[in-house]
């Protein structure tokens, strides 16, 4: 199914959880921030956060800024 | 002078230098960087994670002690500023932001209007608000007013290095503003930073200087030995300017002087 991750259309695996998608993804779960669909989970809901088709999701990280 | 404490958001700041983490040749001498400049609160921004590169997380190298001031850049409008500063509560690094709204892509000046939108959502919602501002002293009297923890006046454009070219503006705001003003954006080098702090600001947020120095790791060191001579030299109260010279050696007594006795 299609997700709009990061602005851009991705497809992933039907089924997949949030938290699925992050560990996929290989990224650190305390180091990123995510939006899904303009709202936030708390990272403890991850696991239930199953996505769907057209989801819209962001996932962020802390970079260099003044 | 011992007593000279810097309190934000109900936290006791340790250092008056506030450093940013953007342009620096490699992420790895932050942290070196940030030792020397013995700065306490540390800027970072919030982007979108690129899958396609391997890519960094700042807060790797930025020690736990440290305060986190996420920024919201990249935001137009307060509802922007909004969402960003939300999403950086989010990560559980702290409640401070910094809040920026930039829709001149130019010089890169904020919009005080939007600015002070943002601050008076996000202090309602717990944040402890640090604004990025235009000096303008009715628009920091309405940020002071919505609870904003501080003000941070440009001292020039972002990233231009051109130093305190607000200094009469910025100095209206410390004498009529109440709470902290930080000088944030265009100190250029320790001699600005120090200017800065002779006049009364609370701290300044210096970035662009030290990170595209020959040696950041040792310009750090030098923005925190300017800062805090800048600060005691405020403290101490100094001496009046006039417009003729005054000699500091005795008048009387000259050698000249004695031979014709």
């Amino acid at each position: 199914m299609l997700i709009v991750l990061n602005g851009k259309e991705t497809e992933i695996k039907d089924g997949m959880t949030l938290a699925d998608l992050i560990r996929y993804k290989g990224l650190e779960p305390d180091r990123i921030v995510v939006e899904y669909n303009m709202e936030i989970p708390k990272k403890e809901d991850w696991e239930k956060v199953a996505l769907k088709e057209n989801d819209r999701l962001e996932i962020l990280r802390f970079v260099g800024g003044g | 002078m011992m007593d000279d404490k810097l309190i934000i958001g109900g936290r006791y700041i340790t250092s008056r230098l506030f450093i940013g983490t953007g342009k620096f040749p490699a992420n790895r001498i932050i942290p070196d960087v940030i030792k020397n400049s013995k700065a306490q609160v540390i800027t970072v921004a919030l982007r979108r994670i690129d899958f396609d590169s391997d890519e960094e997380n700042m807060l790797n190298y930025i020690p736990e002690e440290c305060i986190l001031m996420p920024n919201t850049s990249g935001a137009r409008n307060a509802e922007e500023a909004v969402r960003i500063a939300r999403l950086a509560r989010a990560s559980g690094c702290g409640n401070f932001v910094k809040i920026e709204v930039i829709s001149d892509n130019r010089y890169l000046l904020p919009d005080n209007r939007e600015t002070v939108k943002a601050t008076e959502i996000l202090v309602k919602e717990g944040f402890v608000v640090l604004p990025y501002m235009n000096p303008d002293l009715m628009d920091a009297k309405r940020l002071r007013d919505a609870g904003a923890a501080a003000v941070m006046p440009l001292g020039a454009p972002i990233g231009t290095n051109k130093g305190l070219k607000t200094k009469e503006l910025v100095k209206i705001l410390i004498d009529e503003i109440d709470i902290p003003v930080i000088v944030d954006a265009g100190i250029g080098k320790p001699s600005e930073a120090c200017e800065a702090m002779e006049i009364g600001a609370a701290a300044v947020l210096v970035n662009t200087a030290i990170a595209t120095a020959g040696d950041p790791i040792a310009m750090a060191a030098a923005f925190s030995k300017a800062v805090e001579a800048g600060r005691m030299a405020f403290l101490s109260g100094t001496g009046a300017v006039k417009e003729y010279a005054e000699a500091s050696s005795p008048l009387t007594g000259f050698l000249s002087a004695w031979e014709s006795e």
